[in-house]
């Protein structure tokens, strides 16, 4: 008896294994190859189209038609290349954005970035919430029914969840927004008139004109979103090896942000800008606006869209902040996690539902001043974040041969500075004016 | 008494003669010399090329001042050694390895005791900071005064590391040889706990930290990774490096780690292993990874049924098997085909005269290599087995499925 009888055995099982075993063997390893990647890119640009985003959108198609369709292209190039950037720093360092803030710049900085943050995101989580009880008062549930059911089911979401699971869901979320499509298409647009304005440029100089193309652009980049993106894909563990792929996943989902936005301008501007409806504020009340001009089901859709935009923000977003702020001080963090290895994780994540949620419950809440304040917030803290990450991708000692090329550059920095002085001067219009659009 | 990195960067500097130097920017341990001692102070005085202070030069140290024993002029020039192991840079709010505590950690602070010799003041790096202390020191200092900041501290919980429970994670194999990090100490941790602490860690730094581990210990902490990491750190090894891992690996385990690999990749790993090591592997990667045959480990014992306890354990003694797996062994009949299995328990217990044929578990249970590992989850879960023997087409025994692979089978779904 000895070893080489068994192998001699085994050979003859071996010859059985036919080609075409290996050939859908080959296949499911291929696309198990992008589908092992792709996630954090696509999820966390649909994220962008939360609650405030809705609303500004909205507005937008309300105030001016199919006018404002031709800013989406910019946008999708500025979305594209801020987070590929962060894609491509996890990527390859395999480290999160507020981990790399911290090593490279030190504590104090760090510090400062992630009290702001969780200031900040905090405001944005009141704002999904305000989101949530508006979706399904047209539902005609109330929000102290609604809220409190919502935040639960956020909070056991993510901590019964592990990654993968979690992820699955959030995937299944960003296919809900196709909700938006349907009901655009209720709407009986004229279709040919909105591509000529995605095509073409077309710039009116006026105020409040300009007030809303910042609007738009300023709720569609949301600094929070790079430090998802970013832990999204460390968490995942994807390799350098596999960066053409996770640069695939930043661009679809860059892409398909951009397209549900366009929907939802086409949508509410064939039915409410026709309709000379062209103050609607809110994103819940264009929904019931919608009943009449293009029949129940596009309003129902309308509302499910903004409760499933606001829902995935609401989970997304204190997760993040909690990452952001663990990774950078230190503490273990990650929903791989049980709770007592990460215990200031989970309970900064349930901090900010908990008082999130509980905003929105109180009966007087000063809900627009939060929301306006999210948007400041934003605004003040995106052009910093900004400069970090492009402090950061141009270090040859981290990013070795993926630093930024000049072209690169050269188009990041455009973004950014542009960025920057666009949320400023949306920053000085809700401040100051009166004529900001209500986030 | 003690006195914190975070308090000695940024302090003013005076000669001998109380001259103001320059301010306190970075300071050095040489692990080559001495493990804990801080060697050099980096003066930097703006304009002026940054002068290096050595520990003998220092008479006093306290919380922003350093007074020197000697005069501006006696000071070297910088020049900067990667050899020096720079407190601020590389140890401030770096991840390092909790040796005792098994986890990865990040640095707020750096704690230092003072040595008192003749004429001077030796600093010793005694511990690391990685709680709230560290924290508020580095938030408020040069903001509010040293002495408030430590009456604040006292009442904040401490969470410090000992320095020789610090391991370093240096990525670049260069620097850990110069800077003298060894991961000896990450070798003494169970394999399961080395491999946690490389799922927080960044690629770069797990490759350096396997590629610097013996082949042994390598072996088991694949094996207990995540299968997507595992695949990322072979394929970046030499291939050479990455083939004496392997070899030490269990048969399967190292089967289903290049089912993974691209093909290319894993022909030119199994061309390094050793023919027999090769081969053995070779033959497990033909079957599908959810059956029978794609679970089972063909590192098994098989014993004649006729062989006496006495003879069985003489030759197990003769034989270099491997414990961990060892508990329980496959009989073969005359024509060497599967007759039952018998636990080793069972063999220690027997008469010396007893043949293995006596002492095997009934029912006799074998699965054929093509079974369906939801048919071999069944069988481990109705008979409370620990090991299967898997059978060719003619009950000839080609290998075994432990407990521990049904196990991470199960878990993983």
């Amino acid at each position: 008896m000895n070893w080489a009888a068994i192998s001699k055995w085994s050979e003859e099982l071996q010859s059985r294994g036919t080609d075409l075993q290996k050939r859908v063997r080959g296949l499911r390893r291929r696309v198990a190859l992008l589908l092992a990647v792709v996630g954090p890119g696509l999820i966390t640009s649909n994220v962008d189209n939360d609650a405030g985003g809705i609303s500004v959108y909205t507005q937008a198609g309300a105030q001016y038609g199919y006018a404002l369709l031709w800013s989406l292209i910019p946008m999708t190039i500025a979305l594209y290349v801020t987070g590929e950037m962060c894609a491509r720093m996890g990527v390859v360092t395999g480290k999160g954005l507020s981990d790399l803030i911290r090593e490279e710049f030190g504590f104090r900085p760090t510090f400062f970035v992630m009290i702001t943050g969780f200031f900040v995101d905090l405001a944005n989580v009141v704002a999904e919430f305000a989101g949530v009880a508006a979706a399904m008062q047209i539902f005609h549930v109330s929000k102290y029914i609604a809220v409190p059911i919502a935040a639960i089911l956020v909070w056991v979401l993510v901590l019964r969840g592990t990654y993968r699971q979690v992820e699955i869901i959030f995937l299944v979320a960003c296919v809900l927004y196709l909700s938006y499509v349907v009901s655009a298409f209720f709407a009986k647009p004229d279709w040919l008139e909105a591509a000529r304005h995605t095509v073409i440029p077309s710039m009116h100089l006026n105020a409040s004109y300009l007030v809303m193309l910042t609007g738009l652009i300023g709720t569609t980049i949301a600094p929070w979103q790079f430090f998802y993106m970013q832990a999204g894909f460390v968490e995942k563990k994807v390799s350098a090896r596999q960066y053409p792929q996770a640069r695939a996943d930043v661009m679809i989902g860059s892409i398909s942000c951009m397209v549900i936005v366009f929907f939802i301008i086409v949508c509410t501007a064939a039915t409410l800008y026709t309709s000379g409806q062209h103050g609607i504020t809110d994103a819940a009340e264009a929904a019931k606006a919608l009943v009449p001009l293009a029949g129940k089901w596009a309003g129902t859709l309308f509302a499910f869209g903004l409760l499933n935009a606001s829902l995935f923000a609401a989970s997304i977003l204190p997760l993040s902040t909690a990452h952001v702020i663990c990774e950078g001080l230190g503490f273990e963090a990650g929903i791989d996690n049980k709770w007592r290895e990460a215990p200031i994780f989970y309970w900064l994540y349930t901090i900010l539902i908990v008082v999130g949620a509980g905003i929105v419950l109180l009966p007087h809440a000063p809900l627009w001043k939060i929301l306006i304040f999210s948007q400041v917030g934003n605004g003040f803290w995106l052009p910093v974040v900004l400069i970090f990450i492009l402090l950061l991708v141009n270090r040859r000692d981290l990013m070795g041969e993926y630093v930024n090329t000049v072209t690169f550059n050269v188009v990041a920095w455009i973004t950014a500075i542009a960025m920057i002085a666009l949320t400023l001067v949306l920053t000085y219009t809700s401040l100051f004016t009166g004529n900001a659009p209500s986030p | 008494m003690q006195i914190y990195a975070t308090e000695l960067l940024g302090s003013e500097t005076y000669d001998d003669q109380g001259h103001f130097v320059g301010r306190v920017r970075e300071f050095f341990i040489e692990p080559a010399d001495q493990p804990n001692r801080v060697s050099r102070f980096l003066l930097s005085r703006g304009r002026f090329a940054p002068l290096l202070a050595r520990h003998d030069q220092v008479a006093q140290v306290a919380p922003g001042t350093i007074r020197l024993n000697c005069s501006e002029r006696a000071l070297e020039l910088y020049r900067p050694n990667e050899s020096w192991l720079a407190v601020r840079k590389d140890l401030l709010d770096q991840q390092i390895i909790d040796t005792k505590g098994r986890k990865v950690v990040r640095v707020n602070d750096v704690d230092l005791a003072e040595l008192r010799t003749n004429g001077n003041v030796e600093l010793r790096l005694t511990q690391v900071d990685v709680g709230l202390p560290g924290a508020v020191r580095r938030l408020l200092q040069g903001v509010v005064a040293p002495a408030v900041v430590r009456k604040l501290q006292g009442n904040l919980p401490a969470r410090t590391i000992r320095w020789e429970f610090v391991n370093l994670i240096e990525p670049d194999p260069l620097r850990r040889v110069k800077l003298r990090i060894t991961h000896e100490k990450l070798e003494d941790l169970h394999p399961a706990d080395l491999a946690e602490i490389m799922e927080h860690l960044s690629a770069a730094e797990r490759q350096g930290i396997i590629a610097s581990l013996d082949e042994q210990t390598a072996a088991s902490v694949l094996a207990e990774l995540d299968e997507r990491l595992t695949t990322q750190i072979v394929e970046k090894l030499d291939p050479e490096k990455a083939a004496d891992i392997l070899e030490e690996m269990a048969p399967d385990a190292a089967a289903d780690l290049l089912a993974e690999l691209p093909k290319e990749t894993s022909e030119e790993l199994l061309e390094e292993m050793p023919g027999l090591e090769a081969a053995e592997v070779r033959e497990l990667l033909a079957f599908d990874p959810a059956t029978a045959g794609g679970m089972m480990n063909t590192d098994f014992v098989f014993i004649g049924e006729s062989a006496t306890r006495e003879e069985v354990l003489q030759w197990m003694r003769s034989q270099d098997l491997n414990f961990e797996q060892l508990d329980t062994v496959v009989l073969l009949d005359g024509a060497a085909q599967f007759s039952g299995t018998v636990p080793v328990a069972k063999i220690l217990m027997a008469n010396s005269e007893q043949p293995m044929g006596d002492l095997r578990t009934e029912p006799l249970l074998s699965v054929q290599a093509d079974a369906d590992e939801a048919d071999v989850f069944d069988l481990f879960d109705k008979y409370n087995l620990r090991m299967l023997t898997v059978v060719d087409a003619h009950g000839r025994p080609m290998g075994a499925i432990a407990v521990d692979d049904v196990v991470s089978r199960l878990v993983k779904k």
